[in-house]
């Protein structure tokens, strides 16, 4: 029996689990290892995974980056009447936690049924914009699920496709796609014409490559028609799904696309801000999480022309998949992408 | 965000303008009377308070001014103070 001691350590559902320093560091090389065979990227250093040991590693309840180290953190979903209007909770955010920038959203967050209140939330972000300081976006989904039946006028492509009719899907999929993009672009020059500094096109690509090119189209119309807005594409998970398998931007293909391409896309049809999705593996340990987010981002972030932004929160970026993640678990996996990855923020 | 600037080029920039180092502008002590003296708005509490100092969009114009970025809710403002915004088909309610 080892006579190493144990440290307290989460896995990635969120259970306190004690593991020895040399459990962790072979979780470490499993996880780096797992993703640079999967999306066919570089493990990471020996450095990196020494540094990636001695944070995982401490039993201390909490950890940070070095003091003048500091990135921006943005936010999706601040202010959404947890304590008081939606207003005040921004004014808490600002005040209070002391937030880099705040975002208003509705409950619903996503843009196919914010376009029907459209005037009414740009109202809203006109008064926000006289109350604080901080920079304030707008922020919802592309969710381009919405638009297949019932939610929408679409035939549903996920009841086609396990019909085989791969046809129909593809059809139904690309009837939907100008639909998100004109809904996209309406909200956000509505939200561009009340003061916003910029808008956060979150869970982008949820549907698939399909939603993605969306995305994309509807950043491209944004920064024709707002040349001043910031606009962060938030990413649903590490690996664009091929729920169409066809369709491109730019002539690039966007099924199968990783964080790297994913960035660079999204930088080419004019967003500012990047945030990577590397979802959790619930079974295994945050270490083992944090090696496989910080082996897939690393070429992005290293070759990024714009801000990156790595989605660090209940059930990504080696954040554990519960509603309240502990603070050892996010403190130690937003250490880690600042301190590996260099990113901008979070 | 809007210039899709990469975080040390930003810091430099802003850290620039303020005649501080990149790290200072995480240090609350030494942003405290930077935005005090610049008057870009300041957390207020009960016991610290100063009705007399920028808050809010007042505070947005003198950030505007001090680091040469245009803010569109500044913009936006002194256009409306002057003459009212154009109203446009979104901003409409109700519509039919």
């Amino acid at each position: 029996m080892s006579s190493e001691s144990r440290i307290p350590t989460r896995m990635g559902d969120g259970e306190l689990v004690y593991m020895t320093r040399s459990e962790i560091r072979a979780d470490l090389e499993a996880g780096t290892e797992a993703a640079a065979r999967r999306a066919k990227t570089p493990p990471l250093t020996e450095d990196e995974l020494e540094h990636l040991l001695d944070i995982y590693g401490s039993p201390a309840r909490f950890t940070g980056v070095d003091i003048g180290a500091e990135v921006v953190l943005s936010y999706d979903g601040s202010g959404m009447k947890t304590i008081a209007s939606r207003r005040q909770d921004l004014q808490i955010y600002e005040q209070w936690f002391g937030a880099d920038t705040i975002e208003l959203h509705h409950v619903d967050y996503s843009f196919k049924p914010v376009k029907a209140i459209a005037p009414f939330e740009a109202q809203e972000m006109h008064d926000v914009l006289l109350r604080t300081v901080a920079p304030v976006q707008y922020g919802a989904q592309p969710n381009l699920g919405l638009y297949s039946k019932p939610d929408g006028p679409c035939d549903n492509w996920s009841e086609l496709l396990p019909l085989t009719l791969i046809a129909e899907a593809r059809a139904a999929q690309e009837e939907a796609v100008p639909m998100a993009v004109k809904d996209m672009v309406y909200v956000c020059e509505a939200m561009y014409e009340a003061g916003a500094d910029g808008v956060d096109l979150d869970t982008s690509a949820a549907a698939g490559d399909a939603d993605f090119l969306a995305t994309l189209l509807a950043v491209e119309e944004v920064r024709r028609r707002c040349p001043e807005m910031g606009i962060e594409v938030g990413m649903s998970g590490e690996f664009v799904l091929g729920m169409h398998g066809e369709v491109e931007y730019d002539g690039v293909r966007l099924a199968g696309l990783w964080p790297r391409e994913q960035m660079k896309l999204a930088a080419r049809a004019g967003a500012t801000i990047f945030g990577p999705v590397v979802n959790v593996t619930t079974g295994k340990s945050c270490a083992w999480n944090i090696a496989r987010a910080c082996t897939i981002v690393k070429p992005c972030a290293a070759e990024a022309t714009i801000p990156i932004h790595m989605n660090v929160g209940m059930g990504v970026g080696a954040v554990c998949m519960t509603k309240y993640p502990p603070v050892d678990a996010v403190s130690r996996a937003s250490r880690a992408c600042v301190d590996i990855l260099k990113v901008d923020g979070l | 965000m809007t210039r899709g600037m990469r975080l040390p080029e930003a810091k430099a920039h802003v850290a620039e303008k303020l005649g501080v180092s990149p790290p200072d502008l995480s240090d609350p002590v030494i942003m405290n009377e930077i935005r005090e003296k610049l008057g870009f708005g300041r957390i207020t509490t009960f016991e610290i308070s100063h009705p007399t100092q920028p808050v809010a969009i007042e505070a947005k114009f003198n950030i505007e001014e001090a680091l040469g970025v245009p803010i569109n809710s500044v913009r936006r403002f002194a256009t409306r103070r002057v003459r009212g915004a154009p109203q446009s088909e979104r901003a409409r309610p109700n519509r039919r």
